[in-house]
C-alpha cells in the first residue's frame, strides 16, 4: 500500500481530522492538501494557497493565563497545529503550582510562569513559536489584544474575565441593522475549575452570550458580616478573619497586609488561634488560615486536563471549522459519579458589553468634559472618573498625570469635532461603575449620534432608542 | 509547612492526608503511553501516586511527535515507554517510574500473573479481544481496571472494579443531619431552657434556628396528631408560623429559620438507598467480609436498636446566626450525641468481629468514627465484567438511547466503537486508517455496526450514516485534546477509586467531541 511507504508526517493524527471531508463540520471548513502543508512546511508559504489556508497561517492565538489551565492549553494547542501563540500572565512560580502546572519544576520557583511556559514548550514542541508576557493584562494597550485571531482564557477571577471579555467585544462592530460584522468578531473560549468541577465555554461575540450576559452564572462570593466576626464568632473561619481583617488594622495601623508574606500570615494565625481559646471554638490551623485569607480554591491536575483539552478543541474547531462547534457551555462535573452537559445559553440583547452599545444622542455643541459628565448621570452606565476612546484615538485619559495633561485641553472642544463631525460612531468609555453597590472597573461602548448632523432624523427611529 | 507538604497544598484541601496517603501507596500499571496513557498518567505522577509501571513495545515515530508531548525529536525511533517514562519522572521525582518494553496484548496472553502486583492498572487503546482478557485476570487477581479509548472525536472511560465501597463519598448538596424533627433527650432539653418570647430584642435575634425548628415542629405535631407537615398548604403554613414569631424584620436567625424549614419537612429515619446497602446480602457477617461490610452489620444493628431507625448522629452544625455560647453549646449537644452514637457502634464492631472469628480490635477507631460520620452516604459500586456487557448489554437501554436526541449521538459512537474492533478483525486495519478506499471503508463499517446491533439483539436499529462516516474519517487517529481530555477523566476516576474518596463513574463514559453531548451509559 503507497500509504505506508509515503514518509510520516507529524501531524499524522491531525491529518485526518483536517485533510479529510467530513458531514458533521463546520460551514467553513475546506479541508485539503494546504492544510497539510501548513502544518507539515509552515514556512513555504505558496501563493497556490486558498484564503482558507493563508488565514491559518496569519492565524495568533492569545493564551490569558499560565497558570493551571494555562499550561494545559499552551501544551495542548501547540500540539493540535497551532504555531503561533501568545501567553500573557502577571505571577511568579510558587511550590503550591507544582501539582498540577506540569510546566514548571522546583528550580523556577519565583521565575515568571508566561517565560518558563512558554520556553518549556517550544523546547518540546519543534516548529511552534511562543511570545510570554510578564505583565498584568490591564497594562496592555487594547490594540495589543487586537493582534490576535482568538483568545483562550485559563484564569481563576472574575475580574480578570470581564476586563478580556470587555476588551474582546470592544472590537466588535455592527453595522446598521445590528448585524455583527464578521472581520470585527474576536472568538474566545474560556474554562475554570474548582475541585472535581468545571466549565468549558465558547464566547462568539455578537453571535453567543458573552461573560457578562451571563454573569449571574458566578453567585457574588459570600463575606461575613463585620459584626459577626466583631461580636459572636462561631467557627474558625470567624476567628481568622477577625485577625486578618479587624485585628491586623488595630495593631498596624496603616501597614497593608501582604498575604504573600509568610509572617503576616503567621501573625494572623497566631491571632486567630487566641480568638478561637477565647471562645472555645475549635478548628483553627494554619493551612485554614491560608485558605481562609487567600480565598483558595482546591485545584488538581486532572480537572484542569480536562477543560483545558475541551477550550483547546473548540478552538481548533472555530478556526478551522473541522466539526461542530460548542454551543455554548459545557459543565463538567466529576464529584459524584461523571456528569457532563451542554447548555445553550441566549444573548442578552441589551448587553452593554456585547450589545450593539448604548445609544447616546448629543447635540453636536457638546463638549468632552460636559458627555464625560453625562456618563455618571446616566442611569445604565453610572459611570465615573472616564476616560474616553474614539477607535485608536484618545480623546481624554484620567492616568498617568503626564497623559491626562496631554488630553486635557480636548476637554473644552466639542466632542462632535473631536469625532472627526461624523453624524454617528462608536466611543469607548473606560472608567468605574457602580456595580451591585460595588465600585468596579468598566469598559463600555456608547454609540453616539449627534442631533441636527445631516441625515440623523431618520437614524433615530431606526435605531429605535 | 514542608515542601511536599506545601507541593500538595491545593489537592490536600480536596481529598485530605488519608487520600494523600493512599494515592502515595498506590502501584499505578499503564498499558500504551501514546497521549491518552501519557496524559492520564501525568496526572497522577503531578498528584503524587506511589509508582508507575509503563508497559508499552513500540518505538516514537515521527507521528508521536505531533500528539504525545512525552516524546521529543530526540527520541524518534526509541522505546515510546522509555521516552515516557523519563519525561514523567521530570515532573515528579518523588514517583518511583519504571518502564517495560513490550506489547501489551502479549503480555497479557503471556503473563497474567504480571498484574497482580498492581493497585490498580490504566488499559489504553487496547482492542476488545484484550479487554475482556485483560478484564477476567484483573477481576481474579482483585486488581482494580480502567479502560480508556481516544479515537478520533470519540472515545470512552470505562471501571471494571467487582465491587467499590465507599465511607466517605463527598456529596455535593446533602442535607444535614440535625434531627429538628426527632430530637434526642439532651437536643430537646436544651431547647427547653431558651424562651422563644424573651424580651430583649437583642437575645430573640440572636436564638439559633435549630433551637426555632425543633420548638415549632414540636408545637406543629403536638397539635397535628404528630405528623410533620406535608402538602404544600401545610408547609407554608408552617413557614408562617415560624415567620409569625419574628418581632422586628432584621432578624436573620428567623430568616434562617425559613429557608430551613425543608429540614423539618424531611422524612425521619434512613434514606432507600441506606436502607438498600443494609439489606445487601454483604451485611451477613461472614469470615471473609471487608471492614466496610463488617460495619454495615454493626449499623443495620444500631438502626433496628439504639438508633431507632435513626443512624448515628453525623455530629457537625452549619454555621448560623447565633450568639456565641449558644452556638458552641449546639455544637458541644451535637458532638456528645455523635460521640455516643460512635460508641454503640464501635462496641457492636468489637462483637461482630469476634464472632467471625477475627481480633475484635482489627478495625481502628479513626475508621469506625469516619464510618458513623458517613453512615448516611456510604456508597457502594459493582461493575459488570465487560464481557457481559459486551456479550450480553441492556437491549432496552440501548434502543431507548439511539431514539433519544441527547443519547443518540454518545449511544451511536459506542456502537461504533465496538464496529471497529470487529472491522479490524475481519480486515486487518481501521476503517479510514490509510487514505485510499475511504468508500468501501464506509460501507464495511456501515454493514459491520448492523450486524453488530443485530448481534446483541437490536434488530431494526440504525445509525446515521453521518455518524458512520465521521468514525470512518477518523481513521484510528488519537488526536492530543481528545486523549487530554479523556486521559483527563480517567486520570480522575483512578484518584476516586484509589483514595476511596468521591464516587467513580457507574458505567461507560462516552466521549462524543463533534458537540459535547458526552454521556454516561448504564449497559
Amino acid at each position: 500500500m503507497a500509504d505506508l511507504e509515503a514518509p510520516q508526517s507529524k501531524s499524522r493524527d491531525l491529518d485526518k481530522l483536517l485533510l479529510r471531508a467530513g458531514n458533521l463540520v463546520g460551514p467553513d471548513f475546506y479541508p485539503g492538501t494546504e492544510v497539510k502543508a501548513l502544518i507539515s512546511q509552515l514556512s513555504i508559504v505558496s501563493s497556490s494557497f486558498s484564503d482558507f489556508v493563508i488565514r491559518l497561517l496569519s492565524l495568533r492565538v492569545l493564551v490569558v493565563g499560565a497558570g493551571g489551565l494555562g499550561c494545559e492549553l499552551l501544551k495542548d494547542l501547540a500540539l493540535s497545529g497551532f504555531r503561533n501563540l501568545d501567553v500573557i500572565d502577571m505571577d511568579r512560580i510558587e511550590v503550591t503550582n507544582l501539582n498540577r502546572q506540569f510546566l514548571f519544576r522546583l528550580e523556577d520557583v519565583g521565575k515568571p510562569k508566561a517565560e518558563i511556559a512558554a520556553k518549556r514548550v517550544m523546547e518540546r514542541v519543534s516548529g511552534v513559536e511562543i511570545v510570554p508576557h510578564f505583565s498584568r493584562i490591564e497594562d496592555k494597550e487594547l490594540e495589543f489584544y487586537n493582534n490576535f485571531n482568538i483568545i483562550a482564557l485559563g484564569l481563576d477571577s472574575i475580574e480578570a474575565r470581564r476586563y478580556i471579555n470587555g476588551v474582546a467585544c470592544g472590537f466588535l462592530e455592527y453595522d446598521e441593522d445590528d448585524t455583527p460584522r464578521r472581520e470585527t468578531i474576536k472568538p474566545m473560549v474560556d474554562g475554570g475549575t474548582e475541585g472535581f468541577k468545571g466549565h468549558a465555554r465558547v464566547i462568539v461575540p455578537g453571535v453567543t452570550p458573552c461573560f457578562e450576559c451571563t454573569i449571574w452564572l458566578f453567585p457574588p462570593q459570600v463575606k461575613f458580616p463585620l459584626c459577626t466576626l466583631a461580636e459572636t464568632p462561631r467557627n474558625a473561619a470567624h476567628c481568622i478573619e477577625y485577625a486578618h481583617l479587624i485585628k491586623w488594622h488595630e495593631v498596624h495601623g496603616g501597614k497593608s497586609f501582604d498575604p504573600d508574606e509568610p509572617e503576616h500570615m503567621k501573625w494572623v494565625y497566631d491571632e486567630a488561634v487566641k480568638r478561637a481559646e477565647l471562645f472555645g471554638i475549635p478548628g483553627v490551623t494554619y493551612s485554614l488560615t491560608q485558605g481562609v485569607v487567600k480565598n483558595i480554591i482546591p485545584a488538581i491536575a486532572s480537572t484542569n486536563a480536562i477543560i483545558s483539552a475541551a477550550c483547546a478543541l473548540e478552538t481548533l474547531k472555530i478556526v478551522s471549522g473541522c466539526s461542530k462547534t460548542l454551543a455554548n457551555y459545557l459543565t463538567y462535573n466529576g464529584g459524584e459519579g461523571l456528569h457532563t452537559k451542554v447548555t445553550e445559553f441566549v444573548r442578552d440583547k441589551d448587553c452593554l458589553v456585547c450589545g450593539p452599545g448604548i445609544l447616546i444622542e448629543l447635540d453636536t455643541s457638546v463638549t468632552l468634559q460636559k458627555f464625560i459628565d453625562m456618563l455618571e448621570e446616566h442611569p445604565k452606565l453610572l459611570l465615573s472618573k472616564a476616560s474616553v476612546k474614539h477607535g485608536k484615538d484618545s480623546l481624554y485619559m484620567q492616568a498617568p498625570p503626564v497623559l491626562e495633561e496631554m488630553h486635557r485641553p480636548n476637554l473644552s472642544k466639542s466632542l462632535y469635532d473631536l469625532m472627526g463631525r461624523v453624524q454617528k460612531d462608536t466611543v469607548h468609555v473606560f472608567g468605574t461603575a457602580l456595580k451591585n453597590e460595588e465600585k468596579q472597573s468598566s469598559l463600555t461602548k456608547l454609540r453616539v449620534v449627534f442631533k441636527g448632523a445631516d441625515g440623523v432624523a431618520d437614524m433615530d427611529t431606526a435605531i429605535g432608542a | 509547612m514542608s515542601e511536599p507538604k506545601t507541593k500538595y497544598d491545593r489537592q490536600l484541601r480536596i481529598w485530605g492526608e488519608l487520600g494523600q496517603a493512599a494515592l502515595e501507596e498506590a502501584s499505578i500499571c499503564l498499558l500504551n503511553c501514546g497521549p491518552t496513557g501519557s496524559e492520564a498518567l501525568k496526572n497522577l505522577v503531578l498528584g503524587g501516586v506511589g509508582s508507575i509501571t509503563i508497559v508499552d513495545g513500540s518505538k516514537v515515530e515521527i507521528g508521536d511527535l505531533g500528539n504525545n508531548f512525552m516524546v521529543d525529536e530526540t527520541s524518534v525511533g526509541q522505546s515510546k515507554a522509555k521516552s515516557a517514562c523519563a519525561f514523567l519522572q521530570e515532573l515528579n521525582d518523588a514517583v518511583k517510574a519504571k518502564f517495560i518494553e513490550e506489547n501489551p496484548d502479549t503480555l497479557i496472553i503471556t503473563n497474567p500473573s504480571f498484574f497482580s502486583q498492581f493497585t490498580l492498572v490504566i488499559a489504553t487503546q487496547l482492542v476488545e479481544d484484550s479487554m475482556v482478557k485483560l478484564d477476567r485476570i484483573c477481576r481474579e487477581a482483585n486488581v482494580k481496571l480502567v479502560f480508556v479509548r481516544s479515537y478520533g472525536l470519540a472515545g470512552f472511560v470505562r471501571v471494571s472494579v467487582k465491587e467499590h465501597t465507599i465511607i466517605d463519598s463527598k456529596p455535593d448538596h446533602f442535607l444535614d443531619d440535625l434531627r429538628l424533627n426527632n430530637p434526642w433527650p439532651e437536643l430537646k432539653s436544651f431547647v427547653e431552657t431558651i424562651d422563644l418570647n424573651v424580651s430583649d430584642p437583642a437575645a430573640h435575634k440572636h436564638i439559633p434556628y435549630v433551637v426555632i425548628l425543633v420548638k415549632m415542629a414540636d408545637e406543629w405535631t403536638r397539635s397535628h396528631n404528630g405528623n410533620l407537615p406535608s402538602t404544600r398548604e401545610e408547609k407554608k403554613e408552617f413557614k408562617d408560623l415560624v415567620k409569625s414569631k419574628m418581632i422586628s424584620m432584621d432578624e436573620d436567625n428567623y430568616k434562617e429559620a425559613i429557608e430551613a424549614a425543608f429540614k423539618v419537612f424531611a422524612p425521619r429515619g434512613i434514606s432507600s438507598e441506606i436502607q438498600q446497602i443494609s439489606n445487601d446480602s454483604c451485611s451477613e457477617p461472614s469470615s471473609n467480609s471487608s471492614d466496610f461490610w463488617v460495619m454495615v452489620a454493626a449499623l443495620k444493628e444500631f438502626v433496628s436498636n439504639e438508633g431507632d431507625g435513626e443512624a448515628p448522629l453525623e455530629g457537625s452544625i452549619p454555621d448560623m446566626t447565633s450568639t456565641t455560647e449558644h452556638y458552641i453549646n449546639l455544637q458541644k449537644i451535637y458532638q456528645a450525641k455523635a460521640e455516643a452514637d460512635f460508641l454503640v457502634i464501635e462496641e457492636r464492631v468489637k462483637n461482630i468481629l469476634k464472632k467471625i472469628g477475627r481480633d475484635s480490635s482489627s478495625i481502628s477507631k479513626p475508621i469506625i468514627k469516619s464510618f458513623c460520620k458517613n453512615a448516611r452516604k456510604l456508597k457502594v459500586c459493582r461493575y459488570r465484567m465487560v464481557e457481559d456487557e459486551f456479550t450480553n448489554p441492556s437491549v432496552t437501554e440501548i434502543q431507548k438511547c439511539l431514539a433519544d436526541e441527547d443519547y443518540s449521538g454518545a449511544m451511536g459512537f459506542y456502537i461504533l466503537l465496538r464496529a471497529v474492533d470487529r472491522f479490524t478483525a475481519n480486515y486487518n486495519k481501521f476503517p479510514g486508517q490509510f487514505d485510499g478506499g475511504m468508500d468501501e471503508d464506509i460501507s464495511r463499517l456501515k454493514t459491520t455496526a448492523l450486524s453488530l446491533l443485530t448481534d446483541l439483539g437490536c434488530n431494526g436499529s440504525v445509525l446515521p450514516d453521518d455518524l458512520i462516516n465521521e468514525m470512518c474519517r477518523f481513521g484510528a487517529s488519537e488526536l492530543h485534546v481528545v486523549a487530554a481530555f479523556i486521559g483527563g477523566i480517567a486520570s480522575q476516576e483512578v484518584i476516586k477509586l484509589v483514595t476511596k474518596q468521591f464516587v467513580p463513574m457507574l458505567g461507560t463514559y462516552i466521549f462524543n467531541g463533534i458537540d459535547h453531548k458526552s454521556q454516561l451509559l448504564a449497559l
